[in-house]
C-alpha cells in the first residue's frame, strides 16, 4: 500500500481515491464528478502530450489536466 | 395557463433528443434573459391536452459556481415547472443520480426519466426501475429518447403531475452527524423567520449556508443581514469543527454524504452489474486507437482538414448560388431603376447588404452540420482532450481549436461561423479569451489581398510567405489571447474536469435540427443589423458625391470622346463603337469613380487618417480600401481598385491591380509587408463584430475587438515599417 498524488500514477494503474485536497470551484468540480475518497480509479491512458490524464471511474470516462491531478491522492496496492 | 415542463439532467444524457422527440418542430430557440445561455423552448401536444417544455442547461450539479448551474436552479425556483422531467443515463446511474437527489432536496416535483436504457442493458447493468421509484418517491419510467420508447409513459406521468399538482413530500438524506445537528438548528429558525421560505426550502438553504453558496449568501444577505450573519457564524462553527476533527471542509462531506447515499440505494438490489463496472467498451477499445500518442494527432488533422473541405468545399456551391441570385437581383433592380441615388442605395447598399448576410447562411450551416456529428459523436470531446495541452498554456481550452479551424487557422476559413462555434466551449473565461482571437486567423476574404500583394511584391516566394502569415496569425492569436487572459479577462482556468462520452452515432433528424436552429439563429438576429451597417458603410463611400461642377467636366470630357467618329445617340456604356473610343470613356469612368471615392466621408476618413498611418506606409488609397475592408475584407482589393481609378471590369481582375501597385512609386515590398501584417490583425469585419457581440451577450466585447486589434494591427505595422525604413528597405 501506497499513498501517492494522482499526477504519479501510471497508465492502466489503479488505485483508491484517499483525499482530495481542493477547496472551492475546483475542489467543487472535483467531488461532483463522483471523485470522492473511498472510490476505486484506473488511469485509462493520458493524451499525446501527457497532460490531460484519462480515468475510469463508475464505469465511465474523465479527464483532468495534471495540475488538477495533484489535488488528489490516491492508495495504491 | 398552459402547464411547463422543465427538462433537466446531466449533458450527454439525451437531454436534447428528448427534447426533440417531445416537441417535434414546434420549438424555438433565445436566451435566458441578461445571460448568454441558451433557452430552448417548445411545445408538447398530446391528445389535444398542451404543455410547454423548456430545455434547461446540461449540469452536474446545482452550485453556484457555474453560469449554467445557477441558470437551471433560478428558472426551477423562480417559474416553479408543473413538472422537472430528470433524465438520468441509466448506463452512468450514479453521477446522475447525484444530479436528481439535488433536484428533490429543492422539493421539486420530480419525474425521471431513466434514458439509454438500450446502452445499459448491453453493458449488462439491469436497474428495477420501480424499486427505485418508491424508493426516491417520484416516478421512474424506462426510455429510449432515440427511438422514442417510454415516451408516451413519460407524456402520461408529467401529465397526471401536471393536473393532480400535488405537493412533493420533501426529500432529506442525513450529511453525517455534524452537519445534521447544524441543519436541524438553522433548518426551524429559517423557518420561523421566512428567511427565503417562499423561493426556497428552508432545509435546502440552511444546506447552502453551510455550503457556502455566493448566490445564497448574497441573497440572504439583502434579505435580513442580520440573520444571514447568525446563519453564516453557526456554518463557519461547523466549518473549524469539521477542518479540527476529520480535516474536512462541510462542501467535501456533503458531496461525499450524497455519493454515500447513492451507494446505499444501488446496494439494495436495484442495480444489477454483469460485468465489472470498470471494464473496457468498444468506445474505449476506439479510444486507445483515437487518442494514441501518434495515431491520434494524425487522425485529428484529417478529421479537422476533413471538415475544412467539407465546410468550405461544398459550402461553396451554394455560395456561389446565392451570389448569382443577389446579382440578377441587383441587374434587375438597375435595370428598372433610374440611374440616381435610389438606385445605388438599392443595388449597392441593399442588395448587396441582403446578400453579405445571407452569402454566409451556407458556410455556417455545412460548419454547423460538420460540428454537430463530431459533438454529437463524442469525438469533439477527444480534440479537447489532446489539444488542450497547447490550448492552456495560452489561457484558453482544448475545445477552442475549432473555432479557430473554422475562422482560418488552415487558410481560407470564416471568422463568422469561426465565433459561432466557440458554443461549444463551456468555460466562460477561455471562451471569450477565445472568441476574441479568432478573427485574427486569415478568412477567405483576406486571402485575395494577400495574394494580390505577394504576386505583386514577393512573387519568388509566394508559399513562404503564406505559410509566414498563417505564422504570424497563430502566433499573435495565441499570444493576445494569453495577453488577454493576464489582463482583462484574468481569473484562474476554469476547471477542465469533464467527461469524455462513450462514442454514439448521431442521428440525421438530431445533427438537422441542431444545424438549421444555429443557421437560423444567425439570420435573425445578425440579419437586421448588418443590414443596417451595411447601408451605412455604403452611404460612407458614396456620400456627398462630387459638386455640380466636377461632374459636369467628366460629362464634358465623355461628350468629347463620343462627339469622334463613329457618331452615335446611344448611351455611352452600350456604344459599340471602336475599342479606342471605349477604354477612353472606362478611363474617364474610373477617373470619376476614383474622385467620388476621394471627396466620400470614406475618402476623408482616409486622408485624415494619413497622418497615423504614414508611421505603417499607408496614404489615403490604401485607407479607404481599409475602411472599406470593415464592411466586408474582400472589398479592400475592389476599393483599392478604384481608389487607383481602375475600371470597374480590371479591379476585379486583381493581375492589372497588382501591375499598378508593383509600378506605383509610393508601394515597394517594405509597405506590402506593413500593409499584410496589419490586415492580419486589424478590426474584424462588421458582421464578426456584430457575432462578438452577440455572443459576449454585450456590444463593449464587439467594440474592443474592433479598437484593440486596430491598435494592435497599427502598432505592428508601423513597427515593421520603422525597422524596415531604418534597415534601408
Ligand atoms: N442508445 C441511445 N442513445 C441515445 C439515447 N438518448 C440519446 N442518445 C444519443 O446520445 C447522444 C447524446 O444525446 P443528446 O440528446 O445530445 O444529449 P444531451 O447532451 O443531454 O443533450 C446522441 O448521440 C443521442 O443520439 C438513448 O436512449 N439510447
Amino acid at each position: 500500500m501506497t499513498r501517492l498524488m494522482m499526477r504519479k500514477m501510471k497508465d492502466n494503474q489503479t488505485g483508491t481515491i484517499s483525499a482530495i485536497k481542493a477547496g472551492g470551484e475546483l475542489g467543487r468540480r472535483i467531488r461532483d464528478m463522483g471523485l470522492i475518497p473511498g472510490r476505486s480509479i484506473k488511469v485509462q491512458g493520458r493524451a499525446p502530450l501527457y497532460d490531460p490524464v484519462a480515468l475510469r471511474i463508475m464505469g465511465s470516462t474523465l479527464t483532468m489536466r495534471n495540475n488538477e491531478a495533484d489535488y488528489i491522492e490516491v492508495e495504491t496496492e | 395557463m398552459v402547464p411547463t415542463i422543465a427538462l433537466a439532467g446531466n449533458p450527454n444524457s439525451g437531454k436534447t433528443t428528448l427534447f426533440n422527440e417531445l416537441t417535434g418542430s414546434r420549438q424555438h430557440v433565445g436566451n435566458y434573459p441578461g445571460v448568454t445561455v441558451e433557452k430552448k423552448e417548445g411545445t408538447l401536444v398530446n391528445n389535444g391536452y398542451r404543455m410547454s417544455v423548456v430545455d434547461l442547461p446540461g449540469t452536474y450539479s446545482l452550485t453556484a459556481y457555474s453560469l449554467e448551474e445557477v441558470v437551471a436552479r433560478d428558472f426551477l425556483v423562480n417559474e416553479k415547472p408543473e413538472v422537472v422531467i430528470d433524465i438520468v443515463d441509466a448506463s452512468n446511474l450514479e453521477r446522475n443520480l447525484y444530479l436528481a437527489i439535488q433536484f428533490l432536496e429543492m422539493g421539486l416535483p420530480v419525474c425521471i426519466a431513466l434514458n439509454m436504457v438500450d446502452v445499459a442493458q448491453k453493458r449488462g447493468i439491469e436497474i428495477d426501475a420501480e424499486k427505485l421509484s418508491a424508493f426516491l418517491g417520484v416516478p421512474v419510467i424506462p426510455t429510449v429518447a432515440r427511438t422514442g420508447l417510454g415516451k408516451k409513459d413519460l407524456i402520461a406521468t408529467a401529465r397526471r403531475m401536471a393536473e393532480e399538482d400535488r405537493k412533493q413530500s420533501l426529500f432529506e438524506i442525513s450529511y453525517g452527524d455534524d452537519l445534521d445537528r447544524a441543519l436541524a438548528k438553522m433548518t426551524p429558525e429559517i423557518e420561523i423567520h421566512h428567511f427565503l421560505t417562499e423561493t426556497y426550502p428552508a432545509r435546502w438553504v440552511a444546506l447552502k449556508y453551510l455550503e457556502n453558496d455566493k448566490q445564497i449568501l448574497s441573497k440572504g444577505h439583502q434579505k435580513n443581514s442580520a440573520f444571514s450573519e447568525k446563519l453564516e457564524t453557526i456554518g463557519k462553527k461547523v466549518s473549524t469543527h469539521l477542518k479540527a476533527t476529520v480535516n474536512s471542509y462541510p462542501e467535501a462531506m456533503i458531496a461525499d454524504h450524497r455519493y454515500g447515499y447513492i451507494n446505499s440505494i444501488i446496494k439494495q438490489g436495484m442495480v444489477h452489474r454483469q460485468h465489472d463496472q470498470n471494464r473496457l467498451y468498444t468506445s474505449d477499445k476506439i479510444d486507445k486507437i483515437v487518442t494514441h500518442r501518434f495515431l491520434g494527432p494524425i487522425l485529428m488533422i484529417a478529421v479537422l482538414l476533413g471538415l475544412y473541405h467539407f465546410t468550405f468545399t461544398y459550402g461553396e456551391i451554394p455560395v456561389g448560388w446565392f451570389a448569382r441570385f443577389f446579382g440578377w437581383v441587383g441587374d434587375t433592380a438597375s435595370f428598372y431603376l433610374p440611374d440616381g441615388h435610389l438606385k445605388s442605395l438599392v443595388v449597392a447598399g441593399v442588395v448587396d447588404g441582403a446578400g453579405g448576410v445571407l452569402g454566409f447562411v451556407p458556410l455556417i450551416m455545412f460548419m454547423f452540420f460538420g460540428i454537430s456529428i463530431l459533438e454529437d459523436s463524442g469525438y469533439l470531446a477527444r480534440v479537447a482532450f489532446m489539444l488542450d495541452r497547447v490550448f492552456s498554456l495560452f489561457g484558453l481550452h482544448g475545445s477552442s481549436v475549432m473555432a479557430f479551424i473554422v475562422s482560418g487557422g488552415i487558410a481560407g476559413g470564416c471568422a463568422v461561423p469561426g465565433v459561432m462555434a466557440t458554443r461549444t466551449l463551456r468555460s466562460p473565461r477561455e471562451r471569450l479569451a477565445t472568441l476574441l482571437t479568432v478573427p485574427f486567423m486569415n478568412c477567405g476574404a483576406k486571402l485575395p489581398v494577400f495574394a494580390l500583394l505577394i504576386a505583386a511584391f514577393f512573387s519568388e516566394n509566394e508559399a513562404i510567405f503564406m505559410l509566414l502569415i498563417t505564422i504570424v496569425a497563430w502566433g499573435g492569436a495565441l499570444l493576445v489571447a494569453k495577453l488577454l487572459r493576464l489582463t482583462v479577462i484574468k481569473g484562474e482556468p476554469t476547471p477542465f474536469v469533464m467527461e469524455l462520452p462513450p462514442y454514439r452515432f448521431p442521428t440525421f433528424k438530431g445533427l438537422l435540427i441542431h444545424t438549421w436552429e444555429r443557421t437560423w439563429q444567425y439570420i435573425k438576429k445578425a440579419g437586421t443589423v448588418i443590414l443596417g451597417v451595411s447601408i451605412i458603410l455604403w452611404a460612407m463611400m458614396t456620400y456627398p458625391g462630387l459638386p455640380e461642377s466636377k461632374r459636369s467636366e467628366f460629362a464634358k470630357q465623355r461628350e468629347a470622346i463620343m462627339a469622334a467618329p463613329p457618331p452615335s445617340t446611344a448611351r455611352p456604356d452600350k456604344l459599340p463603337g471602336k475599342e479606342a473610343g471605349l477604354s477612353e470613356l472606362a478611363a474617364i469612368d474610373g477617373a470619376e469613380a476614383e474622385a467620388n471615392l476621394k471627396n466620400s466621408i470614406a475618402g476623408r476618413m482616409g486622408i485624415a487618417l494619413e497622418s497615423l498611418t504614414r508611421w505603417a506606409g499607408f496614404d489615403w488609397r490604401t485607407n479607404i480600401a481599409l475602411v472599406g475592408g470593415f464592411a466586408a475584407k474582400e472589398v479592400i482589393v475592389s476599393t483599392l481598385g478604384t481608389a487607383y481609378s481602375l475600371v470597374e471590369a480590371d479591379a476585379a481582375n486583381s493581375g492589372s491591380l497588382s501591375q499598378t501597385l508593383a509600378n506605383s512609386p509610393k508601394w515597394r515590398p517594405l509597405v506590402a509587408l506593413s500593409l499584410m501584417i496589419f490586415i492580419v490583425f486589424y478590426t474584424p469585419c462588421f458582421v464578426t463584430v456584430v457575432c462578438i457581440s452577440r455572443e459576449a451577450g454585450s456590444w463593449k466585447w464587439g467594440v474592443f475587438s474592433m479598437v484593440l486589434n486596430t491598435l494592435l494591427a497599427l502598432i505592428l505595422a508601423a513597427l515593421i515599417f520603422q525597422i524596415g525604413l531604418a534597415l534601408g528597405y
